[in-house]
């Protein structure tokens, strides 16, 4: 690891005026962000820490919603009453991920933040454009078994490695920032983004932002959703694909759907134009698979990962029909129903 | 380049410790190689395997991704802190009564982290604990007996 000053600020405002220059990171969990450093993929010059921050909590909003901050650890997210009450996916995907020790360290806002598991970007012996601009991308035509089927670009076909965010992106989070020019919120499905020919870019923050919480809206996904997550080994792993389903029913057909996809893209995966394929129809492998077909259309194999397209479709269909028969996937018992 | 130490308070194992500790040390390496507790082990440095697993005011952690001065105050406990020869922990005695190691290099990152499991009071089926448990590895595969081991204690204290 290089060496590094480290500040403690006390107050947000300072730690945003701390972390205004070039080479600065913001140390929450320190999960992914210490990694890094040991692997020499990041060096920051300063280190801020901002866990003495007043971000710790989980509030109420007016209309029903709840703030999460950005320094909770996902584990009291994933076990806060109000969370498990009334968004129950939210805390089915964070306890799909990590491990319970990973989960007790890591925050909201750092799970946000964390960097692609990439091979090619941990590597500094080989070539990664995200990592080092411009050094091209060793994944495309090289090892890629788990990397991007969806909206990749020649520069770099990386995933966003989170399970909270894919919850999130269902859920229709609001990330609340604030920064050298005041506060910010951000649509979820807006924070991340693709990597498109600057892919050293994972989201839309701005030099010196801070997330300070993450905004839950009022909603009632309690009875038919579902967070079904498929990968190497039961646990402890990242996903080759995850689905997320908070769906609502009103007799016999689907009012709503919203479905995303994690360990595909640069970014949660969503389509509403496609979700509307589901409203107003009776839950049916046909209408599912006709869902499937639009979420996925244009998504391309890189070799080693073709199988994630069909898993990934099969996934889809398989996440829909939990959802409906409200009979959410078990973080526990893995067999999947 | 950065030069310099951050005074740190740290409770290790009851003990009230006050050191000047250079920012990019880890938990883990000022344990073992600060304060000469080498109960904690080293095993992938990086999260992956849990052999480093110590509890930071009761909850387990990986140690070996947490910097050290970033824990000011905290009250840490180590393998050390939880029993001693002729005075066993009640898991290091489940962990013996049942076989739970074999080359024994996971052994105080399952224990610790089987302690972290029990106050946070989630897991009381074997599925439950496996799941909880799954943060710490171990190459000899002893799994069985080290749930086994876990399920013991839970049931003495339930």
């Amino acid at each position: 690891m290089n060496r590094f000053d480290y500040a403690r600020p006390a107050s947000v405002a300072e730690a945003v005026q701390a972390g205004t220059g070039e080479q600065v990171r913001y140390l929450a969990g320190g999960t992914n962000l210490i990694d890094l450093m040991k692997e020499n993929v990041d060096q920051p010059m300063t280190v801020i820490d901002i866990n003495r921050l007043p971000l710790n909590a989980i509030e109420e909003l007016d209309g029903g919603g709840l703030r999460l901050g950005a320094l909770v650890p996902n584990s009291d997210t994933a076990w806060d009453v109000r969370v498990e009450q009334r968004y129950p996916l939210l805390s089915s995907a964070i306890l799909a991920g990590a491990s319970p020790q990973l989960r007790n360290a890591a925050t909201n806002g750092g799970n946000l933040n964390q960097r692609t598991r990439c091979y090619y970007f941990y590597d500094v012996a080989t070539p990664c454009n995200k990592r080092k601009p411009g050094s091209g991308c060793g994944a495309i035509g090289g090892v890629n078994r788990i990397h991007a089927i969806l909206g990749a670009s020649d520069q770099c076909i990386a995933t966003h490695p989170s399970d909270m965010c894919v919850a999130l992106a269902v859920l229709d989070a609001i990330v609340q920032v604030t920064g050298p020019e005041g506060d910010r919120a951000i649509p979820i499905a807006d924070y991340h983004r693709l990597p498109g020919d600057e892919p050293w870019r994972d989201n839309t923050l701005k030099p010196g932002e801070l997330v300070t919480g993450i905004d839950l809206p009022a909603e009632d996904f309690t009875r038919n959703y579902t967070y079904l997550k498929l990968r190497d080994r039961l646990s402890y792993a990242f996903a080759l694909v995850s689905i997320a389903v908070a769906m609502r029913i009103e007799g016999s057909t689907i009012a709503e759907a919203r479905v995303a996809l994690g360990g595909v893209a640069h970014k949660p995966w969503r389509s509403t134009e496609a979700e509307k394929l589901l409203k107003d129809r009776q839950p049916s492998p046909e209408a599912f698979g006709a869902f499937a077909d639009a979420l996925l259309a244009g998504a391309v194999g890189q070799g080693e990962n073709d199988f994630k397209i069909p898993l990934a479709r099969k996934g889809i269909v398989r996440a829909l029909k939990q959802a409906a028969e409200a009979t959410p996937q078990s973080q526990t018992d893995k067999r999947v129903a | 380049m950065p030069i310099g130490t951050v005074t740190t308070t740290l409770t290790i194992n009851g003990e009230t410790r006050t050191r000047a500790i250079e920012p990019w040390t880890t938990l883990l390496d000022l344990l073992r190689e600060g304060e000469d507790l080498i109960g904690t082990k080293k095993g992938c440095d990086h999260g992956q395997c849990g052999a480093c697993t110590v509890l930071v005011d009761g909850r387990r952690i990986n140690s070996c991704l947490k910097l050290a001065v970033t824990l000011d105050g905290a009250e840490i406990t180590t393998i050390e802190g939880l029993g001693q020869p002729g005075n066993l922990h009640p898991l290091q005695s489940a962990f013996c009564d049942h076989d739970a190691f074999q080359c024994g290099y996971c052994t105080p990152g399952q224990i610790c982290s089987a302690q972290g499991l029990i106050n946070e009071g989630k897991a009381k089926t074997r599925d439950e604990v496996r799941e909880l448990m799954s943060g710490n590895l171990c190459r000899c595969g002893a799994y069985t007996n080290i749930i086994d081991a876990v399920l013991d204690v839970i049931g003495e204290q339930a």
